[in-house]
């Protein structure tokens, strides 16, 4: 099962970091993204960080999703 | 005296006698009951609610609370959300040889805690001592006795648009305890809501009128408890999602783990159904008391006749909530 | 972050999202004179199309059929029964994914082996199965490798820990599965007349968005990487409508926070040196060549299958059709056994049980009535 909700670095280890989901904190494995750093947010899957969330691109698709729904919007006006 | 169990603490002579008189009496206190096999106790109603549950947790201490305060608070709201008054417990206790006394002293320490916050005296109890290996730690089982005082009670009358109100937050001591577990490794800053009711729910019938149902969402959590109600009072019920009070925290360690917050379980919490006209007195009186601070409502019941419960999504969909249908195993990949 | 979060799950958002997939995929139907079909590849697509309601919204307007997504689902019904009589074996302890845990057998579940006594855990982190053997020399630790692309590497980090710290007690029975070679199979069979794919979000963090070019070169069929949250979902249909609509034909990549065009390279560095291709057995569907991993022969002492030999009979029959569900060919409730011989406290089939599987997707979150 896949696990959307990224979880944010708040101690690196060598291989391992801590990371807090909401408040929660685990130990997840950081052998797949050895560039991580600190305060980044990552994907986890089985206890391993698999991606580094980049969240310049998360900002943008929030950002398109408003521009769709405005453009229905001013259509609906029109 | 000794640091732990042994079997002789209950084998009935002496060192039964003195763990009875240095831990048990010490903390619950004596009285002349105990000087007969049985209490005996005067009630000034002539119904009452009797109630019995066991308590078998680990750990035995978590956050927010140990069996001890679980084992009062638990039977104390059994009785509560029966709309009783609760007046007495019995508690037995299976203890396992090589448990630290230490730690027994604890769990009665935090019993008569309870207890004295929430009025109801401890009158018997019972003390036995297994071989090592045939339990885990200690278990407890508390019976209580309550009151049913005239003009208190729940009506069980359900009509359309009667409000759901939940307590506070959903799936607190669930999350509690599988962080105090530490098998999962999770690292959880939430405390369990173990805690007793009775003093908020008795204000709740005394100052309300139109309360239908009382009940507390323990194991199977919050939608195995409503499921139950809609199918023993034949009733449609639907709880919007988005309403539901979980905190932030919980959420993110079921999206970890992939438990429900819906089925996680409470210590602390109970659900309310009340005539939609009484909902925010219900709602007033609630949110004064530290434990029914985040009291909200989560939805109502929509039709008689059919006995199923709804849930609504954000995106206004509606679907059927079951019971809890097996153990929680945190998920695959 | 978390704001960004809370944004896609926004019903402000995701409500308006719906309506504008409707518009879409009206016009999709005024064009072509039916619904369009999609299917999401992964099982936890599955369970949040369902558990956010989503799929119910569109029910009316696009046809969603779930795919061959849930890792135990898939597995056929002699692995499953291969992995259950493997927890029998003496001096054995077995380490699992809680999904494995009541997966029907033929005969039994392995909570009836736990229950009867067999060492059975369930770890949310796999590489503690390492620490398992570790701890317990006297034992044969045995992890049961069931996943896909997102879950196989960190078998290959198991293998390598058991590896470096010279642990001898320690291998991984592997039924994996590999996304690719199933699509082709499906494709190639034409039983399920799809218009395009919602592609796996974290399967697609391991492969890349590159690795989808075969859906277009090979069956010029379009796919849209999504992620997992509501207005994710919503968007990556809306962009599969409008893909098709404007008649391209391509792989768009959705989910560009976490999925880059190439995928994973330290993975894949992984996946390379423990592990090579191997034909698998699909539920449902029989063997499809080169269609999973297996470790290689170099790692052998790794591999259970090597190590301790299981027999099992033919698997027993039942009138299950989750090999149809797997398939897309039936919706859940088509299955005659579906919430009456097969509910979540008996089920028959794996679809059933696991937390991904389409039936129990479908029992959960899809039934709006008795």
């Amino acid at each position: 099962m896949c696990v959307g909700v990224p979880a944010k670095v708040v101690k690196k280890m060598e291989y391992s970091a801590v990371v807090d989901v909401m408040g929660s904190q685990t130990t997840v494995g950081i052998i797949f993204v050895p560039e991580v750093e600190l305060e980044d947010y990552v994907i986890v899957h089985a206890g391993q960080a698999m991606s580094i969330v980049d969240e310049t691109y998360a900002k943008q698709s929030v950002e398109e999703w408003r521009k769709l729904i405005n453009a229905r919007n001013s259509e609906a006006v029109q | 005296m000794e640091k732990y169990i042994s079997l002789a603490h209950g084998d009935g002579g002496e060192r039964s006698h003195r763990l009875i008189r240095d831990v048990f009496i010490e903390a619950f206190g004596d009285s002349n009951a105990s000087l007969f096999d049985a209490a005996a106790i005067t009630m000034s109603s002539h119904k009452i609610a009797v109630t019995t549950d066991s308590f078998v947790i680990k750990p035995i201490f978590f956050p927010g609370g140990s069996i001890g305060k679980l084992a009062v608070a638990g039977t104390v709201n059994d009785l509560a959300v029966s709309g009783a008054k609760p007046a007495f417990l019995t508690c037995g206790f299976v203890i396992e040889e090589g448990f630290p006394i230490s730690d027994l002293k604890q769990i009665v320490s935090d019993m008569a805690n309870e207890a004295k916050k929430t009025g109801v005296s401890i009158v018997a109890g019972d003390t036995k001592v297994v071989e090592r290996g045939s339990a885990d730690g200690v278990f407890i089982n508390t019976t209580g006795i309550g009151i049913y005082e005239p003009g208190m009670g729940c009506s069980l009358q359900f009509e359309e648009g009667d409000a759901i109100i939940v307590s506070g937050t959903i799936g607190d001591h669930g999350v509690a305890v599988i962080g105090a577990r530490g098998d999962l490794g999770v690292t959880v800053p939430i405390q369990s809501d173990c805690a007793s009711l009775n003093i908020m729910l008795e204000e709740v019938l005394r100052e309300t009128n139109g309360v239908r149902i009382m009940r507390d969402p323990t194991r199977g959590g919050l939608a195995t408890t409503i499921v139950e109600i809609a199918e023993d009072f034949h009733l449609t019920m639907k709880l919007n999602e988005s309403s539901l009070p979980i905190k932030s925290e919980v959420h993110g360690v079921c999206d970890l783990l992939g438990f429900d917050p819906l089925y996680l379980a409470n210590e602390g919490k109970a659900i309310i159904i009340v005539a939609n006209q009484e909902k925010d007195k219900v709602l007033e009186i609630l949110r004064k008391c530290p434990e029914g601070r985040d009291a909200v409502v989560i939805g109502s019941v929509i039709a008689k006749g059919k006995g199923q419960l709804l849930l609504e999504t954000p995106l206004g969909s509606k679907r059927l909530l079951t019971r809890l249908s097996g153990t929680m195993f945190p998920r695959i990949c | 972050m978390l704001e960004i979060l809370k944004q896609s799950n926004n019903p402000e958002i995701c409500k308006p999202l719906v309506e504008a997939v409707i518009e879409k995929a009206i016009e999709f139907q005024q064009k072509f004179g039916r619904k369009p079909a999609f299917m999401e590849v992964c099982g936890s697509h599955t369970m949040a199309l369902a558990r956010t309601g989503v799929k119910q919204c569109l029910k009316d307007v696009v046809n969603l059929i779930s795919g061959p997504g849930c890792p135990v689902c898939v597995t056929d019904q002699r692995s499953i029964d291969a992995m259950i009589a493997l927890a029998e074996g003496e001096n054995r302890i077995i380490c699992t994914f809680g999904d494995m845990m009541r997966v029907p057998g033929s005969t039994r579940t392995l909570v009836d082996s736990k229950i009867s006594g067999k060492d059975i855990r369930v770890l949310y982190s796999p590489v503690d199965a390492v620490k398992v053997a570790i701890e317990n020399p006297d034992k044969e630790v045995i992890f049961l490798g069931v996943g896909f692309e997102t879950t196989i590497p960190i078998m290959t980090l198991m293998v390598g820990e058991a590896e470096k710290q010279g642990i001898t007690n320690f291998s991984i029975w592997m039924t994996t599965k590999l996304v690719e070679p199933v699509l082709r199979f499906l494709l190639d069979a034409g039983e399920v007349n799809l218009d395009g794919f919602l592609l796996p979000g974290h399967v697609s963090i391991v492969l890349g968005e590159d690795a989808y070019q075969y859906l277009v070169d090979d069956y010029h069929i379009s796919g849209v990487i999504a992620g997992f949250e509501t207005a994710e979902l919503l968007s990556s249909i809306y962009k599969l409508l409008d893909l098709i609509l404007s008649e391209k034909i391509s792989i768009e990549n959705n989910h560009p926070s976490v999925v880059t065009k190439t995928g994973n390279q330290v993975i894949h560095q992984w996946l390379e040196k423990y592990l090579t291709e191997c034909d698998e057995a699909w539920r449902g569907i029989g063997v499809i060549p080169n269609s999973g991993l297996d470790l290689k022969t170099e790692y052998e002492q790794f591999n259970a299958k090597k190590r301790f030999s299981v027999v099992v009979g033919e698997p027993r029959k039942t009138k299950c059709r989750c090999g149809e569900v797997i398939r897309g060919l039936i919706t859940p409730n088509e299955c005659p056994l579906f919430g009456k011989a097969c509910h979540p406290m008996n089920p028959v089939g794996p679809c059933m049980v696991s937390t991904e599987g389409s039936c129990s997707a479908y029992y959960h979150y899809m039934r709006e009535s008795f």
